[in-house]
C-alpha cells in the first residue's frame, strides 16, 4: 500500500468546477511549463501549518511577504551556510513550499565565515538589537495607523489651491495604498530579522540537550526555557484584570445578563462605576485587543478589536471564577519553579566543558525565546489587525463607488489587481467618465467566490514530488517540523501503529494525562461552546484563545509541533496537549470520551 | 564481642560488610532509607566460619584446592563435588542452627498474615548467597552463587543455608577466585533469608542508562513472574527508559516474553512455565508502576550516593501503590568508575555549535531508535 513518491505537481488534476483557478494568483506563483523541469526536481509540501485554507488572492500578501523575507535573511543577510530560502507555489488554491538547501559542500563551507561574523554579531548584541527591534515594530504599526484613506471628493478643497499644493486626492489614495502595502512588506522583513537566528539558537540548545541526555523528552528541554513572561499572554492577562476590576467596581452583574458586548457596554454606561470600567477597557484595548482569534494571516480571522464577543465572554468566565473563589492566575510560579528544578538537576549531572556549554546554550535559548514568542504579537496580531482594517477602508471606498457589493469582496482581488482597480477608479474620477470596475468586478467576484467554495472542498495532498532521502534543511525541520519520519507518515509507511494502544499520535506538546469529553472546534466562532473540563480538539490553537485554556482539560490539534504556539501556551497553562496529530478533527467527534496523554503524545478514543 | 550469626536486614550497616556481604548491607541501607523491601535476615560470615571452622575440615578443603588444576574442567568439577557434598552432609553447629531457626520464625511472625495458609511455619522465603572477600569486601561475585526460591519451613531453610555455603565451591567460583588471585581461605559466605515475593512482574533496573552512562535515566528490564527469568537472560524482557529528573518515560520496548517463573505453593517450589499467549506480548508493567519504580530508584540512588543496579518485583498479593518492592541493590560498576564522557569542548563556542547544528540538520524528532537499552546480565 505504500508509495515512495508523491504525485508531480503537474499530475494533480484540477478539481471539477475549479477550472480557471489559476488566474486568481499572479503568474509567478504557479507551477508552469517554463519551469517544469526545475519544479519537478523539487520536493514540495503543503503548508497547512500557516496557510491551512484556500489562499484569498489578496491575502497572499502574507505568504508572499514571508517568501521574500525568510529567504533573503538566510541567503543574503546572514548567509546561513546550508540554506537559502523556502520557495512557494500555489496549487488548487493551496500553498506548497519547498526548501532550497545548498548541496555543494564547498559553497556551504565558504558561507560559514560570513555567517559567523553576521549571526555572531546579532547573538552578541541580541538584547540591544531586540530592544531596537521593538521600537521599529511599534513605529511600523504607528506608520500604518497614520496612513489616511480618504474618499475622493466631488471637488478638491479650496486649500489645495490656496496652498499651491498641486497634488490631489487621487494621488493621495494611490500613495496611501502603496504605503500600506509597503508597510506590510516592512513588518515582514522585520519578522525575519531575528526569527531564523532565534530558532537556530533555540534548536541548537535542543540538540545539545539530546546529545548530553539522549532520549530526554522534547518537552522537558522546552520546559527549561519556559516561564519567561512573554507578550502573547498579555491580552489574556488583561481580560483577567478587567474581570477583577468588574468585580471590584461592583459591575459584574452587567456581564451575566447579556452576552452581547454592545448591550453590556450600554448597561455599564448608565453608572459611574460602569463608566470607570469602560475607561479601563479602553486603556487595555490598545494594543492588547489587536489580537486575532486565528493566526492573523487571513483578513477574515476575527480580532478582538473588531468583535468583542470573544474577549467579553472571556471576561464573563473569569468573573465567574473569581466569584467562585478560584484562582485565575496562570501557574507561573509553578512553571518557573519546575524550570529551575529541571535545569539545576540536569546541570548537576554535568561537569567540565559540557557544563559550561550547557549553561551558555541554555542562557542563549532563554535570551532568544522572548523574540520567538513576542514577534507573533507584534506582527501577526497587532500589526495585521490594523492592516486588515486599513485595507477595509479602501474596500469601503470601492463599495461606495459600486465596484463591490461588500467591503470584504476586495480580498478576492490580488493586491496588484486592487491597485489596478484603484487606478480605474481615479481615472474615472479625474476624467468624469464611468469606470469599468462597477460592470466588471461584481461579476468577477461572484465567479471567484463560487470557485473558492469548490476549491475549499479539495483535500490538499500533503506533498508533491519525490521526497529527499533525508531531510537536512534546517528551516523546514525547525519551522515546520518536517522530518524523514513525517514524510514516511504521509506516504502511509507509518509502521507498526496497529499494535499501539492509541488512536492518534502527535507531538507531546504539554505533559500530563487527562480523560474528558471531546469538543471539536473548527474556528474561533465556536469557542463559546467550550465547557469546563472539555478536551479541545481543533485544527490549530491560537494564543488568543487564552480564556479557553483556563477551562479545558487538554488540547489536541491537527497541526503544529513542539515549538508551535499551541504547545507553548499549553505548557504555560499547565494543560496537557497532543499537537500535530494530523487528523484529530476528522477522526474525533464532539462528545466522545478521550484519553489524552500529553507526555507521550497519544490520544485514545474511549467510546 | 560474641559472634553474631544472624542480623536482621535493618541492622546491616556499612561496617557489617565483612559479616553480611554487599547484598546484606545494600538491603540494610534501603530499609533504613524507607524503601519498601521484603523483610529478612542475614546469616553472617561468622556462622559460615563457625560451620567450617569447627572440627575444621578446611584443611582438607585447602588440600583439595591446592592439588587441583583450574584449567582441568573435569578435575575441577570433581573436586567441587567432593567439597560441596562434604559441607552439605555435615550438621551445623547447634548454636548456629538454633539462631537460624529462630531468625526464620521471627521473620514469619513479623510478616503476620502474609503467608499462604495462614500458617507461619509455611511462609516461603528466598535463600540467597553472598560471597565476601576479606581483603576486598566490595568485590563483586555477582551471579556466582546460588539462590533458592520458595523455601518453606525451618528445616528447609537450614538445609538451603548449607547449600548456599557450599556454593562457594562450585567449579566456576573456584576457577574465578584462582583467576582473580583471591585467597580461597579469605573468601566467606553470608546468606540472605528474605520473605518471598509472589511476583506478578519482576526484573532489574539501573539508575543510569547502561548503554551510554547517561545518569539522567533509569533503565528498567521487566518480565512476567519472578525476576529469575530476567536475571538469567532466559527471556528478552520489556525495556523501559525513564528520564528520572523529568519523571517521564522516554522510550519503551515491549518484547515477546515466552517463559516465566511462577510459584507453585502446594509443591513448595518455583516452576518455569510458558507464558499464556494473551500475556506474552503485553507490557509487564503499566505506566504508574514504571514511574513508581523510577521514583524508588531515584531515592535509593540519592541515599547511597552512587549509581546502582537494583532488583525489584511487583507483588501480586498487594494493592498499588504498595505492591512495588526492591529485592536487592548493588553498586553499578561499569560507568561509576569512569569520568563522564564530555560530548563537547569549551574550545567550541555556542556559535560553533549553532553552525554545526545547521550543517547537520536539526533533528527535533525522528531518527531510528538506537540499540536496546540493556542486554542480558552477567
Amino acid at each position: 500500500m505504500s508509495e515512495t513518491r508523491f504525485p508531480s505537481p503537474f499530475e494533480v488534476p484540477t478539481p471539477e468546477g475549479c477550472e480557471g483557478w489559476e488566474n486568481l494568483y499572479p503568474y509567478y506563483y504557479l507551477f508552469s511549463e517554463e519551469r517544469k523541469e526545475f519544479e519537478e526536481s523539487k520536493f514540495w509540501f503543503f503548508d497547512g501549518m500557516h496557510h491551512p485554507e484556500v489562499l484569498y488572492p489578496f491575502d497572499t500578501i502574507t505568504s508572499e511577504s514571508w517568501w521574500v523575507a525568510l529567504g533573503e535573511m538566510n541567503s543574503r543577510v546572514y548567509i546561513v551556510p546550508p540554506a537559502l530560502g523556502i520557495d512557494q507555489r500555489v496549487l488548487n488554491g493551496r500553498l506548497y513550499i519547498s526548501a532550497n538547501a545548498i548541496m555543494d559542500e564547498e559553497v556551504v563551507g565558504a558561507r560559514v565565515a560570513h555567517f559567523m561574523e553576521r549571526a555572531g554579531y546579532y547573538y552578541e548584541h541580541w538584547g540591544e538589537l531586540y530592544e531596537k527591534w521593538q521600537g521599529k515594530a511599534r513605529e511600523t504599526v504607528e506608520e500604518l495607523k497614520a496612513v489616511e484613506v480618504k474618499p475622493l471628493p466631488e471637488m478638491e478643497d479650496l486649500e489645495t489651491v490656496r496652498a499651491g499644493r498641486g497634488l490631489t486626492s487621487a494621488y493621495d489614495i494611490l500613495v496611501a495604498y502603496n504605503r500600506v502595502i509597503e508597510n506590510m512588506h516592512k513588518i515582514w522583513h522585520l519578522h525575519f530579522e531575528f526569527l531564523n537566528l532565534g530558532y537556530a539558537a533555540y534548536l541548537t540548545y535542543f540538540g545539545f540537550c539530546k546529545q548530553l541526555f539522549p532520549d530526554i523528552p522534547d518537552q522537558v528541554v522546552a520546559q527549561m526555557v519556559a516561564g519567561i513572561d512573554v507578550l502573547l499572554f498579555r491580552p489574556d492577562a488583561e481580560l483577567k484584570k478587567l474581570a477583577a476590576k468588574a468585580v471590584d467596581f461592583g459591575v459584574a452583574e452587567a456581564f451575566k445578563n447579556d452576552t452581547d458586548p454592545t448591550a453590556v457596554i450600554a448597561t455599564l454606561e448608565q453608572t459611574d462605576d460602569g463608566r470607570r470600567w469602560i475607561a479601563e477597557l479602553e486603556k487595555a484595548k490598545d494594543p492588547w485587543f489587536y489580537f486575532s482569534t486565528g493566526s492573523g494571516f487571513y483578513h477574515h480571522h476575527k480580532t478582538w478589536i473588531n468583535d468583542q464577543t470573544y474577549p467579553f465572554s472571556g471576561i464573563t468566565d473569569y468573573i465567574a471564577k473569581i466569584e467562585a473563589g478560584e484562582s485565575i492566575e496562570r501557574p507561573m510560579d509553578d512553571v518557573i519553579a519546575e524550570r529551575d528544578r529541571l535545569s539545576a538537576e540536569y546541570s548537576a549531572l554535568l561537569d567540565g566543558d559540557d557544563l559550561k556549554n550547557f549553561n551558555d546554550q541554555l542562557g542563549l535559548a532563554r535570551t532568544v525565546f522572548p523574540f520567538i514568542e513576542d514577534h507573533n504579537f507584534y506582527v501577526e496580531h497587532w500589526h495585521h489587525a490594523v492592516f486588515w482594517n486599513k485595507m477595509r477602508e479602501f474596500g469601503q471606498i470601492f463599495v461606495d463607488n459600486d465596484f463591490f457589493a461588500e467591503v470584504d469582496d476586495m480580498f478576492y482581488l490580488h493586491r496588484f489587481e486592487v491597485e489596478a482597480a484603484l487606478y480605474d477608479l481615479i481615472a474615472s474620477w479625474g476624467v468624469g467618465t464611468p469606470a469599468r470596475g462597477p460592470a466588471y468586478w461584481p461579476k468577477e467576484v461572484a465567479r471567484r467566490k463560487a470557485l473558492f467554495e469548490k476549491l475549499s472542498e479539495w483535500t490538499p495532498i500533503p506533498a508533491l514530488g519525490e521526497p529527499p532521502e533525508v531531510v537536512t534543511e534546517p528551516f523546514t525541520i525547525m519551522l515546520w517540523g518536517i522530518t524523514s519520519d513525517s514524510i514516511q507518515n504521509w506516504l502511509g509507511m507509518g509502521g507498526d501503529e496497529d499494535v499501539a494502544d492509541y488512536d492518534l499520535k502527535g507531538f507531546p506538546g504539554s505533559p500530563g494525562t487527562v480523560e474528558g469529553p471531546a469538543r471539536v472546534i473548527l474556528s474561533a466562532d465556536e469557542l463559546h461552546d467550550v465547557r469546563e473540563g472539555d478536551v479541545l480538539v481543533c485544527p490549530i490553537t491560537n494564543p488568543s484563545w487564552g480564556p479557553a485554556f483556563s477551562k479545558i482539560a487538554a488540547a489536541v490539534t491537527d497541526i503544529g509541533g513542539m515549538m508551535s504556539h499551541a504547545s507553548i501556551v499549553c505548557r504555560e497553562y499547565g494543560v496537557p496537549a497532543v499537537i500535530g496529530t494530523g487528523f484529530a478533527t476528522q477522526k474525533i467527534e464532539t462528545g466522545q470520551r478521550l484519553l489524552v496523554n500529553g507526555s507521550e503524545g497519544t490520544v485514545k478514543i474511549l467510546d | 564481642m560474641d559472634p553474631s550469626y544472624i542480623l536482621p536486614f535493618e541492622s546491616c550497616t556499612e561496617d557489617c560488610v565483612g559479616l553480611v556481604g554487599g547484598k546484606g548491607t545494600g538491603l540494610g541501607s534501603m530499609i533504613r532509607a524507607g524503601i519498601p523491601v521484603p523483610p529478612g535476615v542475614a546469616v553472617t560470615t561468622d556462622a559460615y566460619r563457625a560451620m567450617l571452622g569447627s572440627g575444621r575440615s578446611e584443611g582438607a578443603i585447602d588440600k583439595l584446592l591446592d592439588e587441583v588444576d583450574p584449567d582441568d574442567a573435569d578435575g575441577l568439577e570433581e573436586v567441587s563435588q567432593r567439597i560441596r557434598t562434604g559441607i552439605e552432609a555435615r550438621s551445623m553447629p547447634p548454636d548456629v542452627e538454633a539462631e537460624i531457626r529462630q531468625g526464620y520464625e521471627e521473620l514469619t511472625h513479623r510478616s503476620g498474615a502474609a503467608h499462604p495458609n495462614g500458617d507461619p511455619s509455611t511462609m516461603p522465603v528466598a535463600v540467597r548467597s553472598s560471597a565476601t572477600a576479606e581483603d576486598l569486601p566490595g568485590a563483586s561475585f555477582a551471579g556466582q552463587q546460588d539462590t533458592f526460591l520458595w523455601v518453606v519451613g525451618a528445616d528447609a531453610v537450614v538445609e538451603h543455608v548449607k547449600r548456599c555455603w557450599s556454593s562457594l565451591y562450585t567449579g566456576r567460583a573456584i576457577a574465578y577466585r584462582h583467576e582473580q588471585g583471591f585467597d580461597h581461605e579469605k573468601v566467606y559466605m553470608s546468606v540472605c533469608i528474605q520473605k518471598m515475593v509472589n511476583a506478578r512482574s519482576a526484573g532489574v533496573m539501573f539508575t543510569l542508562n547502561p548503554i551510554n552512562g547517561d545518569r539522567s535515566k533509569v533503565a528498567i528490564d521487566a518480565s512476567w513472574g519472578l525476576g529469575e527469568s530476567v536475571a538469567s537472560g532466559e527471556v528478552t524482557p520489556d525495556n523501559y527508559l525513564v528520564d528520572k529528573i523529568a519523571g517521564r518515560i522516554a522510550r519503551r520496548t515491549v518484547s515477546s516474553k515466552a517463559i516465566e517463573y511462577v510459584a507453585i505453593p502446594a509443591g513448595r517450589r518455583v516452576e518455569r512455565a510458558e507464558v499464556p499467549e494473551d500475556r506474552r506480548d503485553a507490557p509487564s508493567l503499566n505506566d504508574d508502576e514504571i514511574l513508581a519504580l523510577t521514583e524508588l530508584a531515584r531515592r535509593v540512588e540519592s541515599h547511597q550516593g552512587r549509581p546502582l543496579d537494583l532488583e525489584w518485583a511487583v507483588d501480586a498479593d498487594l494493592d498499588p501503590p504498595n505492591n512495588i518492592v526492591l529485592l536487592q541493590s548493588r553498586p553499578e560498576t561499569v560507568w561509576s568508575g569512569r569520568d563522564r564522557n564530555q560530548v563537547s569542548s569549551a574550545e567550541k563556542s555556542t556559535l560553533d555549535h549553532i553552525v554545526a547544528n545547521l550543517l547537520t540538520g536539526v533533528r527535533v524528532r525522528g531518527g531510528k531508535p538506537g540499540p536496546r537499552e540493556s542486554g542480558g546480565r552477567e
